[in-house]
C-alpha cells in the first residue's frame, strides 16, 4: 500500500516536472524543475532497491549536471526570449507517443513472453550497494573503465571547448587578422 | 493495488515521450539538452524497474552505464554550447542552417 | 610426354600473351620473333609427341584439372593426343609457325603488328584447345575461340568498312551453325549423361536410331559451318578481306577443316548412321564443284583460292561421308600444306602489286618473282593432283573411295570437278605469271617478297611436293589404330589404271587448255564489254549464283525489318521506358525529398523521430510476424494462398 501511494505520488511529481521543463519559455524555470525531476526520479530507484543506483543519481544529476548547466547558463543571454515558433503540435506529440510506445513493447516483449532469464541473479544477504560492487567489478570491469576513460576524455574535452580563444577558428580567417592575433601574442610576452 | 512493472514501463513511456516532445519542440539549444536528460532518465526507470522484477543486476549496470555517458555528452555538449554562442552570439536552432542541402 | 603436351598447347597461350604486351607500342620486330619461336616451340612438342605415338602407338591422355562438376555433369580439362588429334596438331603447329615466319615479313610496314602476332597465337592456341581437347565442352570452347580469333583477324583492318562487314557476317554465320552445335552437344549429354568421347562414343550403341541420326545432323550442321559448308558458305569468300596470313593459316589450313576433324573425331558417331553419311558426302560432293565453278570467272586471286578451299573440303566431307575417314583426314593435311603454300604466294604477289588482286590486271610477273612463280605454279600442280604430288595421293584415294562404294554420281561429280580445279588454278597462274605485262601500264613495279620468307615457306613446298609418296603409308598405318582401316583397291587393275591415266590426262588437259587460253596476247582486263561476260553463265557465277544477294534481299532486310520493328515497338516503348521510369522514380523522390533537408537541426530532430519510428513499426511487425508464424500460415494456406 506504501508503495502504491509513493509511486502514484512520485509518478505525478515527476511528471508535472518534466513537463514544465519542456514547456515553459524560462530557462530558469526549466533547469530548477528538471533538477527537481531528477531526484524525484531517484526516489523511483529506492522504492524499486536499487539504493546505489538512486544516490549515483541525485550525486551525478542534481550535484554535478546540474550545477555544469546552471553556469553554463550563464555564459547566455537566457532572458532574451528564444522565438519558440512550433508547426503542427500533433505532429510533434504524436510522433513522441508512437515512438515511446514502441520503445517499451519491444523491450517489454522478451520479459512477457518469458524468455529472459537473470544473467547476474541477486545475491541473498547482500545490501544492493555490496551486490552492484561485485557484478559491477567483475563482470562489466572493461566497461567500467572504458567508462572512465570517456568521462576523462569529456573531460579534456569540455575544457578545450570552453577555454580561451576557441571561438577562433584560424581556418575562417584571412592572413591579416592571424597576423594580428600573433602580433599580439609577442606583445604579451614582450612587455 | 499492487505495483507491477508494467506500471514502472507505462511511466518509462510517459517520460519518454515528453522527452520526445521536449526534443522536437525546443528552439533553444540549452533547453535542448534538458530533453535529452529526460529521455535518458526515462530510460533509466524502466531499466532499473526490469533489473528489479526479474532479480537481474544487468539494469542497473546499464543505468550506470547511461548515466556516465549523459555526464559525459553533457560536458561536451555545453563545451560546444559555449563555442557556437561565443562565436555567433546565439543558440537559437532556427539560426544552424549551415547544413542547408 | 606430358610435359611436351602442356607445352605444345601453352607456348602458342604464352606467346599471345606476351605479344598483347606490346599491343598498344608501335613495332617491335622482337615481338614477332618471339612469338615465332613459341610457336616452333609448340611444333617441336607435337612432333615428339608424334614420334613418341609412332613409336609406341600409346595414347597420351591427362587431366588438367577439373573444369566444372555440378551433379551428375563433370567436365574436366581433359586433353588427349592420340593418332588423330596429334596428326591435327602437327598441321596446326607447322603451318602456324610458317605463317608467323612469314608475317614478320608481310607485316612488315602495318602499325598493328605486334596486335597481328597476339591475335594470330590466340588463334593458334584456340586451335590446339579445339584439336586436343578429349571431350565436346572442350571442344566447343576452342571451336568458339577459334571462330573468335577468326572474327578478330578478318577485321584486324578494322579501319575498312568491308574488312568489319565481312568480319561479322564470318562471326554471324558461325554462330548460327554453332547453335546447330550446341544442340547436339546438349543432345548427347542429355541421352549419354557425359561429353568425354570415351564415354559418349561408347554409349551410342545403345542409343535409338533416331536419337543418333538427330545428333549426327546437329553436329554436322556446326561443322558446316566452321567448313563454310552450303548454304553457309559466303562467308569464307569475304573472309579474304582479312591479311593474307591470316587466309593461309585460319581460312585454308586449319580453322575451316575443324569441321572435317568434328566429323573425323565422331567417326563412331557417324558410322552408326550412314544416312547421314550419305548426306554429307552428297554435300560435300555438291560444294566441290559448286565452288569450283565459281572459281572459274571470279576476278581474285584470294577468292579464287578461297573457293578452291571450299571446293577442297567439299572432297573432305565426301570422303568423310562415306566413312574413308583416314582419307578425309589425309587429304586435310595434304591440302593444308599446298594451299598455305598457295595463300602465301598470293600475298607475294599482292604485296608486289601494291595490294592489286586482279590476275588481269598482272600478267608477266614470273620475270621478277620468279621464286614466289615456282612455288605457286607447284602448289597449284599439288592441287589439281598430278602425279607424285601431295594432290595426287589424297585427292585420287577420294575418287577412288567413290568409285569403289559404287558412288557414280558422287564419282563423276568429282572427277568433273577435278578438271575445274586444275582449270582455274592454272588460269591465275597464267594471268599472274606468264602472258603479256599488262601491270606496268597500270604503275605498278612488283619486286620479289623477302628472302626469309620464300625460305620460310620452302617446308611447306617440299611437305607439298613429299607428302604424297613418302607419308601416305606411315601415315595409313599411324591413324588406323584408331580409324577404321579401310582399304580402298579397285579390283581389277584395268580398272584402276584406266583410271588413273584417265584422271590424269583429263586434268594435264585442262591445265593446258587453261594455259592455251590465257597466256595468249589477246587477254585483256575485262572491260563487261566481251561476249563471254554479257552470257547468262558468268553472270551468274560472277555473282556466285546470286545466293549473297538472296540472303541480302530476303534475309538480312526482312531481319532488319524485324529489328526495327523490336527496336521501335519493344525496345523504346517498354525497356527503355521501364528503365527510364525507375530512374525517374529515384529522381523525383530526390527531387521531392530535397526539402528535408533544409538545414534546420530542429527540422531534422522531427525527421529524425519519424525515421525511428518507422524503424521500430517494422521491428514490431516482424517480431509479432515470427512470434506469430505458424498462425499466419494457417491463416494463409486456408485462404489457398
Amino acid at each position: 500500500m506504501f508503495e502504491a501511494v509513493a509511486f502514484y505520488l512520485f509518478a505525478f511529481l515527476t511528471i508535472t516536472m518534466f513537463y514544465i521543463t519542456v514547456t515553459t519559455s524560462q530557462a530558469l524555470y526549466a533547469l530548477s524543475t528538471l533538477a527537481a525531476g531528477m531526484i524525484f526520479i531517484s526516489a523511483f530507484f529506492f522504492i524499486l532497491g536499487a539504493d546505489f543506483l538512486g544516490a549515483v543519481q541525485i550525486i551525478v544529476y542534481t550535484g554535478a549536471v546540474m550545477a555544469l548547466y546552471a553556469f553554463g547558463m550563464m555564459f547566455f543571454d537566457t532572458t532574451r526570449e528564444v522565438k519558440e515558433k512550433n508547426g503542427n503540435k500533433y505532429i510533434v506529440v504524436g510522433l513522441s507517443a508512437i515512438a515511446a510506445v514502441m520503445v517499451v513493447a519491444i523491450f517489454s516483449a522478451p520479459i512477457i513472453s518469458t524468455n529472459m532469464q537473470a544473467f547476474y541473479p541477486m545475491v541473498e544477504g547482500a545490501g544492493n550497494t555490496q551486490q552492484v560492487g561485485m557484478v559491477l567489478f567483475t563482470k562489466y570491469l572493461i566497461p567500467f573503465e572504458v567508462a572512465a576513460i570517456m568521462l576523462l576524455v569529456a573531460m579534456v574535452a569540455g575544457i578545450v571547448l570552453a577555454g580561451k580563444k576557441m571561438d577562433l577558428s584560424l581556418t575562417l580567417m584571412n592572413a591579416e587578422e592571424i597576423q594580428a592575433i600573433e602580433d599580439e601574442k609577442n606583445k604579451k610576452v614582450l612587455s | 493495488m499492487e505495483i507491477g512493472l508494467n506500471h514502472y514501463l507505462v511511466l518509462s513511456t510517459i517520460l519518454f515521450c515528453i522527452g520526445l516532445i521536449g526534443v522536437m519542440r525546443r528552439k533553444n539549444l540549452l533547453l535542448l539538452f534538458f530533453a535529452t536528460e529526460i529521455l535518458l532518465n526515462a530510460v533509466n526507470v524502466g531499466f532499473a524497474a526490469i533489473s528489479h522484477y526479474y532479480g537481474d543486476l544487468t539494469g542497473q549496470m546499464f543505468a550506470f552505464f547511461v548515466i556516465a555517458i549523459a555526464a559525459s555528452e553533457l560536458a561536451v555538449g555545453l563545451g560546444l554550447l559555449i563555442v557556437w554562442h561565443k562565436r555567433h552570439g546565439t543558440i537559437d536552432l532556427d539560426t544552424m542552417t549551415s547544413m542547408r542541402g | 610426354m606430358e610435359k611436351y603436351l602442356y607445352i605444345a598447347l601453352f607456348a602458342p597461350l604464352v606467346s599471345s600473351l606476351f605479344a598483347a604486351l606490346f599491343t598498344a607500342t608501335p613495332k617491335k620486330q622482337f615481338v614477332g620473333i618471339i612469338a615465332s619461336l613459341l610457336i616452333f616451340t609448340a611444333f617441336v612438342s607435337s612432333a615428339i609427341l608424334l614420334t613418341h605415338i609412332l613409336g609406341t602407338g600409346e595414347i597420351v591422355h591427362v587431366e588438367l584439372m577439373t573444369w566444372m562438376q555440378t551433379g551428375n555433369l563433370y567436365i574436366p580439362f581433359g586433353f588427349v593426343v592420340d593418332q588423330v588429334s596429334v596428326t591435327m596438331m602437327m598441321v596446326v603447329t607447322l603451318v602456324s609457325t610458317i605463317v608467323h615466319i612469314y608475317s614478320i615479313g608481310y607485316m612488315d610496314h602495318d602499325s598493328g603488328f605486334n596486335r597481328f602476332f597476339s591475335y594470330l597465337s590466340a588463334f593458334v592456341f584456340s586451335m590446339m584447345i579445339l584439336v586436343m581437347s578429349d571431350n565436346f565442352a572442350g571442344l566447343f570452347i576452342g571451336w568458339e575461340g577459334v571462330g573468335l580469333c577468326s572474327w578478330l583477324l578478318i577485321g584486324f583492318w578494322f579501319h575498312k568498312e568491308s574488312a568489319t562487314w565481312a568480319a561479322n557476317e564470318a562471326f554471324i554465320m558461325n554462330r548460327i551453325a554453332d547453335l546447330g552445335m550446341l544442340i547436339g552437344i546438349f543432345l548427347i549429354y542429355w541421352n549419354t549423361g557425359t561429353l568425354q568421347y570415351d564415354g559418349a562414343f561408347a554409349a551410342f550403341a545403345n542409343l535409338d536410331h533416331a536419337t543418333l541420326t538427330w545428333i549426327g545432323i546437329f553436329l554436322f550442321i556446326g561443322a558446316m559451318g566452321k567448313s563454310a559448308q552450303f548454304p553457309l558458305h559466303t562467308w569464307l569468300a569475304d573472309a579474304m578481306e582479312g591479311p593474307t596470313p591470316v587466309s593461309a593459316l585460319i581460312h585454308a589450313a586449319t580453322m575451316v577443316t575443324a569441321g572435317v576433324y568434328l566429323v573425323v573425331r565422331s567417326h563412331e558417331l557417324y558410322a552408326l548412321i550412314p544416312n547421314v553419311g550419305l548426306f554429307i558426302a552428297s554435300l560435300g560432293a555438291f560444294v566441290a564443284i559448286f565452288a569450283a565453278t565459281m572459281a572459274l570467272v571470279n576476278r581474285d586471286i584470294k577468292r579464287v583460292i578461297a573457293y578452291s578451299t571450299l571446293s577442297q573440303l567439299g572432297y573432305m566431307f565426301a570422303a568423310a561421308g562415306l566413312g574413308a575417314y583416314w582419307v578425309a583426314l589425309f587429304h586435310l593435311m595434304a591440302h593444308a600444306f599446298f594451299k598455305a603454300l598457295l595463300f602465301l604466294g598470293g600475298g607475294n604477289v599482292m604485296h608486289a602489286m601494291n595490294n592489286e588482286l586482279d590476275p588481269f590486271k598482272m600478267g608477266a610477273l614470273g620475270k621478277t618473282m620468279k621464286g614466289t612463280m615456282i612455288m605457286m605454279t607447284l602448289a597449284s600442280v599439288a592441287l589439281a593432283g598430278i602425279f607424285p604430288l601431295a594432290g595426287f595421293f589424297s585427292k585420287d584415294l577420294i575418287l577412288e573411295v567413290a568409285f569403289v562404294d559404287h558412288h557414280f554420281i558422287i564419282y563423276t561429280v568429282l572427277l568433273f570437278t577435278a578438271g575445274l580445279t586444275a582449270f582455274y588454278s592454272f588460269r591465275i597462274i597464267a594471268l599472274i605469271f606468264h602472258g603479256e605485262d599488262r601491270h606496268t601500264a597500270l604503275g605498278h613495279h612488283p619486286h620479289e617478297a623477302y628472302k626469309f620468307m620464300l625460305v620460310a615457306m620452302s617446308p611447306l613446298l617440299i611437305l607439298a611436293i613429299i607428302a604424297g609418296f613418302t607419308m601416305k603409308m606411315p601415315y595409313f598405318e599411324m591413324v588406323t589404330e584408331l580409324l577404321p582401316a579401310t582399304e580402298y583397291h579397285i579390283h581389277s587393275h584395268t580398272t584402276y589404271w584406266i583410271m588413273t591415266i584417265g584422271t590424269q590426262v583429263f586434268v594435264l588437259l585442262a591445265i593446258f587448255f587453261a594455259y592455251k587460253k590465257y597466256m595468249c596476247r589477246s587477254v585483256k582486263v575485262p572491260d563487261g564489254t566481251s561476249k563471254m561476260e554479257n552470257s547468262f553463265a558468268y553472270k551468274l557465277l560472277i555473282n556466285q549464283y546470286y545466293i549473297p544477294y538472296f540472303y541480302e534481299e530476303y534475309i538480312v532486310k526482312a531481319y532488319r525489318e524485324l529489328s526495327v520493328v523490336c527496336w521501335e515497338q519493344i525496345d523504346k516503348k517498354v525497356v527503355d521506358a521501364s528503365v527510364d521510369g525507375i530512374a525517374n522514380i529515384f529522381y523525383n523522390t530526390g527531387k521531392n525529398t530535397r526539402h528535408m533537408q533544409s538545414g534546420n537541426l530542429s527540422t531534422m530532430l522531427k525527421w529524425m523521430v519519424a525515421g525511428t519510428v518507422a524503424l521500430l513499426s517494422l521491428a514490431v511487425v516482424f517480431g509479432l510476424a515470427a512470434r506469430y508464424s505458424g498462425e499466419i500460415t494457417t491463416i494463409l494456406s486456408g485462404l489457398g494462398v
